[in-house]
């Protein structure tokens, strides 16, 4: 039980075949993912707030990628633990729905601040220090 | 036509089997088959609206207009503690997706009355901060990043309340009618939303509380 994230009500496979009905197919929870899930998310989230907090790290940059870094991580960390994914899931279409939204995803934010940044140094009018 | 018919007999005739074009035995769908995976779309087109949100943010989030700045306005004791109200709020409704497996109604509501106090303390930890900024005169309509912050953090704690009005709602159902098939189907969405819920503060602490202290 531990080990499979998803098993069936009706032991159904993955062939869209069957001549018998159905039922709803749902990722079986356990105590330990959600205990797991918890325990990683805790840390995830513990030490990005310290990092800022205390301000340790004297270089900002440095501590903006760590904490996007465990950002990333920590959304990867409750997708598994707490949403259950996995490839095999609706024959891998959860999965492929994901990396199509992540990619549009990618393409807004990035291509957004992307453009809106050369927009900006570009067309705004010099203030008076940029002035010959 | 009868010619036609008449020449692509013989034809048929010599194969064994004729092509099929359609599924012989149509695949019969339990009620509630798809419901899941639509879900799941739903969700990601929710990704779609607050990528959106984000995107404003990260465009917008540092002209202040001569207005308060990330560093006048927010305390992140409060953040953190509101961080914790909702990883807390995640893990409970998990005991309740557990208590619901094991067909435990009383354990499944209980897991939820605590999961929605905790979703509850989180709306209500966000508002006393927004009452706070009003106060301080940092309204949406006070410069750009604070147009963006209240639309981006405001849209979250939107879907949050109506994440508690949906739970309660869910609290009555599964009351009145018990953990049948469809009340477990429709708490197994709600836990799909309420994780994606948690999924999408890990950002907004992130961009906006944690990167506007470090600007």
């Amino acid at each position: 039980m531990n080990d499979a994230h998803v098993t069936t009500h009706h032991g159904h496979g993955h062939a869209h075949g069957h001549t018998h009905a159905h039922g709803a197919v749902y990722p079986v929870a356990t105590l330990r993912d959600y205990l797991t899930g918890f325990g990683l998310s805790v840390v995830l989230t513990a030490i990005p707030f310290w990092l800022v907090m205390s301000g340790v790290i004297e270089n900002k940059t440095i501590t903006a990628i760590l904490i996007m870094l465990m950002a990333a991580v920590q959304i990867v960390v409750h997708m598994i633990y707490f949403l259950h994914m996995n490839a095999k899931a609706e024959s891998g279409w959860t999965l492929m729905s994901l990396i199509f939204t992540v990619v549009v995803l990618a393409i807004a934010l990035s291509g957004s601040m992307w453009i809106m940044y050369h927009l900006k140094v570009n067309m705004m009018p010099p203030t008076m220090s940029q002035m010959p | 036509m009868s010619t036609l018919a008449a020449v692509r007999e013989p034809e048929l005739d010599q194969h064994e089997e004729e092509p099929v074009f359609y599924l012989v035995d149509e695949p019969v769908h339990g009620e509630g088959y798809s419901t899941m995976f639509g879900f799941w779309i739903y969700i990601m087109s929710d990704c779609l609206l607050f990528a959106a949100l984000f995107a404003t943010f990260g465009v917008l989030g540092a002209n202040y207009a001569a207005g308060p700045a990330p560093k006048d306005l927010f305390d992140l004791k409060l953040v953190a503690l509101n961080t914790t109200m909702l990883l807390l709020s995640s893990i409970t409704y998990g005991f309740a997706m557990l208590a619901m497996q094991k067909n435990r109604v009383l354990w499944t509501e209980a897991w939820l009355v605590v999961t929605a106090f905790f979703g509850l303390c989180f709306i209500g930890i966000e508002l006393y901060e927004f009452a706070d900024f009003f106060r301080e005169g940092a309204t949406p309509q006070r410069s750009a990043f604070l147009s963006s912050f209240f639309t981006l953090v405001g849209t979250h704690g939107l879907h949050v309340t109506t994440g508690l009005i949906w739970m309660v709602t869910l609290m009555v159902q599964v009351g009145w009618y018990g953990l049948i098939e469809a009340n477990k189907r429709r708490l197994m969405c709600l836990s799909m939303f309420w994780h994606f819920l948690d999924i999408v503060w890990i950002g907004v602490f992130t961009v906006v509380y944690l990167l506007g202290m470090l600007r």
